[in-house]
């Protein structure tokens, strides 16, 4: 049936993920690409690409959307879909640093021009496709990290080079540079160090458990519960007991404990944390195979060489599964802490509520999103290197 | 060798798993324990280097007391294999057969030559599959590494439990022959744990039956199916099975006599039940035989059935 085969040969030729991300690519398109507003709290206008641009450059745009159209919807090799999506993620965002320039009046230092949300979901749409590309492309973990190591140089050289410094997030940035440092110190403090507290304190936990069966239930369904807590509950809910030991425990004032501040933020993060390591740990060291163990002890291993030699290597890709989603989630929490003076990125965001201005809360926001985003890749790709050396299997 | 001396395992109040149990294996002699599942072997084979600890009763190495030593040092002297192997798999081949080479500390060069040397023993090209990992092998390369692993230190004994019980039946009678011509070149005593009554008559110089943590009978393949010391020892060395598994102990060149045969010859070392089978599957009353490729006689069919039959003077029970 010739006649029928021919449009169903056409219709294997569309990438259907694709089509969706080119659907949603158009409506970004066809979306204010950038808004401008006359000062920082009040509503802005939303302007379209042909209106936010210099004609130049908006034909620019509008040409490498089609282009980025046809790539996303036709059957091309995923390398040529990841060009396309980077591409045109690269291009909008010079662009969007260009449109600044072009709508700010001169000398006016109160107008001020944000990404709209054309930008977003166009920069969206083109992420997508680069990052469904980049599933497909199988890339090894060390590949992986390359490209987000080029990425993140690529975003550093955008805002080192000014071509951002146009935009509202920048002058944002611009009257409190000191202090977005600052918090961010205090953010990655906040959310690495109470990671390396719980895991400290979680593998030794994780391996008692496993060794002593009874305790596993009733110390797995006490970490549960506290996992259930709402973040800022727990917040709150620590800043009576810390309060009380910081004004009656001799020395706990000056190791920084009071009952608002870092303290409680941090023993909160550690105690969202517990669950995941705790867990992880009994179920890796679960799934060593016990013929293996039994090996190690038959042929001489002592506990401690069987635990560091054997064990705890081949339960290493399901604990690191667990520090890596701690990881990601405490970047996130730790925002909050903001709301009890523990500082952080959360300072920006709940200001900028507060002010309602939303340049304020992306100016949190983003780093945030970033870093955890980073952390996530790097702890994937290091669990991936890892089972991969444990299992890796033959290329005969 | 090995003395194992009223050696007993209880767990609380249940029955013994090992009950009483006194042996003894020979040096240089491979001694397979045969039972059922739950007949206390793998019990007992894990008191001998004290994976188990027993409840009663002593174990003698070379004459020495196990207890003098502590565990783990115990167990770097002696060989274990276990079923499926039971290799590291975040290590490579090399590292896996170093392990208690490593643990005594020996020198780098010394492990690494030892390694080869194993290797090229189990031979495996030690170039080829040195640095591959577990995964990276066949079920009998595995196998055949798991056991290298055991003999890395030159153990003067060798423990196995259920050693080939993960291979295929084809993989598994090339690593029984194996395990048998390595023995044989070290000399190492081996005290190898089954539940295949045919392996165990294939390996064992002596075959130990147990039965709910007893011994039952010790003693050689040929006297145990001569004169099995229990209903349940006959029941286990096969009724049926039985001329099969005795011809199975022999070589063609113990049967060999003066004479000519026609058709396909067969090789003086092969075992006397394969004789049987080519005679009756060829329709043949006697078979040439060659050595290296020559001539030295014939075995017949008559000579295979005199030596099924259970020794003159034996009543057949």
């Amino acid at each position: 049936m010739p006649v029928l085969a021919a449009p169903a040969a056409a219709w294997r030729r569309v990438d259907r993920l694709g089509v969706l991300i080119a659907l949603v690519a158009c409506l970004g398109a066809a979306l204010p690409f950038a808004l401008f507003r006359a000062n920082r709290i009040v509503p802005g206008e939303g302007l379209a690409i042909a209106s936010a641009l210099p004609s130049p450059e908006a034909a620019l745009l509008g040409l490498a959307v089609l282009a980025f159209l046809a790539a996303a919807a036709l059957r091309v090799p995923p390398a040529v879909k990841l060009a396309a999506g980077a591409g045109l993620l690269a291009l909008a965002c010079v662009l969007v640093g260009r449109s600044a320039g072009f709508l700010t009046p001169p000398g006016n230092g109160f107008a001020r021009v944000a990404p709209g949300s054309g930008f977003w979901t166009l920069g969206f749409a083109a992420l997508l496709l680069a990052a469904d590309a980049l599933v497909r492309l199988r890339l090894p973990p060390l590949a992986r990290v390359t490209v987000l190591a080029l990425a993140l140089a690529l975003l550093g050289l955008l805002l080192w080079s000014g071509a951002w410094d146009g935009l509202s997030l920048l002058k944002e940035y611009g009257t409190r540079a000191e202090r977005f440092w600052a918090e961010g110190r205090r953010h990655v403090a906040l959310a690495f160090g109470s990671v390396a507290a719980a895991c400290l304190v979680g593998l030794p936990l994780g391996l008692l458990c496993h060794r002593i069966k009874p305790l596993r239930a009733g110390l797995l369904s006490v970490l549960n519960i506290l996992q259930t807590v709402p973040s800022i509950a727990l917040f709150g809910l620590l800043i009576g007991p810390l309060a009380w030991v910081a004004a009656n425990v001799p020395g706990a004032r000056a190791l920084g404990i009071s009952g608002i501040g870092a303290a409680p933020a941090f023993v909160a993060l550690v105690g969202y944390s517990l669950l995941p390591i705790v867990s992880n740990t009994v179920v890796g060291l679960a799934g060593v195979s016990r013929s293996v163990v039994e090996a190690a002890r038959g042929m001489g291993m002592r506990r401690g060489q069987r635990l560091f030699r054997v064990e705890l290597p081949l339960a290493a890709p399901v604990i690191l599964t667990g520090i890596r989603i701690v990881l990601v989630q405490n970047i996130g929490i730790a925002t909050v802490a903001a709301l009890i003076g523990g500082g952080g990125f959360g300072v920006f965001v709940f200001q900028g509520v507060g002010q309602t201005a939303m340049d304020l809360v992306l100016l949190g926001a983003a780093p945030t999103v970033l870093l955890a985003f980073a952390a996530a890749v790097l702890l994937d790709a290091a669990v991936e290197a890892l089972s991969g050396s444990n299992f890796r299997e033959a290329a005969r | 060798m090995i003395r194992v001396e009223t050696l007993s395992k209880r767990y609380g109040e249940a029955p013994p798993v090992v009950d009483d149990l006194s042996m003894e294996v020979a040096a240089g002699e491979i001694c397979a324990v045969v039972g059922t599942s739950g007949s206390g072997k793998t019990t007992l084979l894990r008191m001998i280097n004290r994976l188990v600890e027993p409840s009663a009763g002593r174990v003698l190495i070379a004459g020495e007391d196990t207890r003098n030593l502590r565990g783990h040092e115990l167990r770097r002297r002696i060989g274990y294999v276990i079923q499926g192997h039971g290799l590291f798999p975040h290590w490579s081949v090399a590292d896996n057969i170093g392990t208690v080479p490593r643990l005594l500390r020996w020198k780098r060069a010394a492990i690494d030559a030892r390694v080869d040397e194993l290797l090229a023993l189990f031979g495996m090209e030690p170039a080829t599959y040195r640095d591959r990992r577990p995964a990276e092998l066949s079920g009998g390369q595995q196998q055949r590494v798991g056991v290298a692993r055991a003999l890395a230190a030159r153990p003067d004994v060798l423990l196995m439990d259920e050693p080939f019980g993960a291979l295929d039946p084809v993989i598994r009678g090339r690593a029984q022959d194996e395990l048998a011509a390595v023995q044989a070149r070290l000399g190492t005593t081996v005290v190898l744990v089954t539940h295949d009554m045919e392996e165990a008559v294939r390996l064992g110089h002596r075959i130990a039956v147990m039965d709910a943590g007893r011994l039952l009978q010790c003693a050689t393949p040929a006297e145990m199916m001569a004169r099995p010391a229990t209903p349940f020892v006959e029941a286990l060395v096969g009724g049926a099975e039985r001329p099969f598994r005795l011809l199975s102990l022999d070589r063609v060149e113990a049967a060999v006599e003066p004479g000519e045969a026609d058709g396909p010859p067969i090789d003086a070392g092969a075992n006397l039940r394969e004789a049987l089978s080519a005679c009756l599957w060829s329709g043949r009353d006697a078979l040439p035989v060659e050595r290296n490729g020559q001539r030295i006689g014939r075995v017949t069919l008559a000579a295979l059935r005199r030596r099924a039959a259970p020794e003159a003077g034996t009543p057949a029970p």
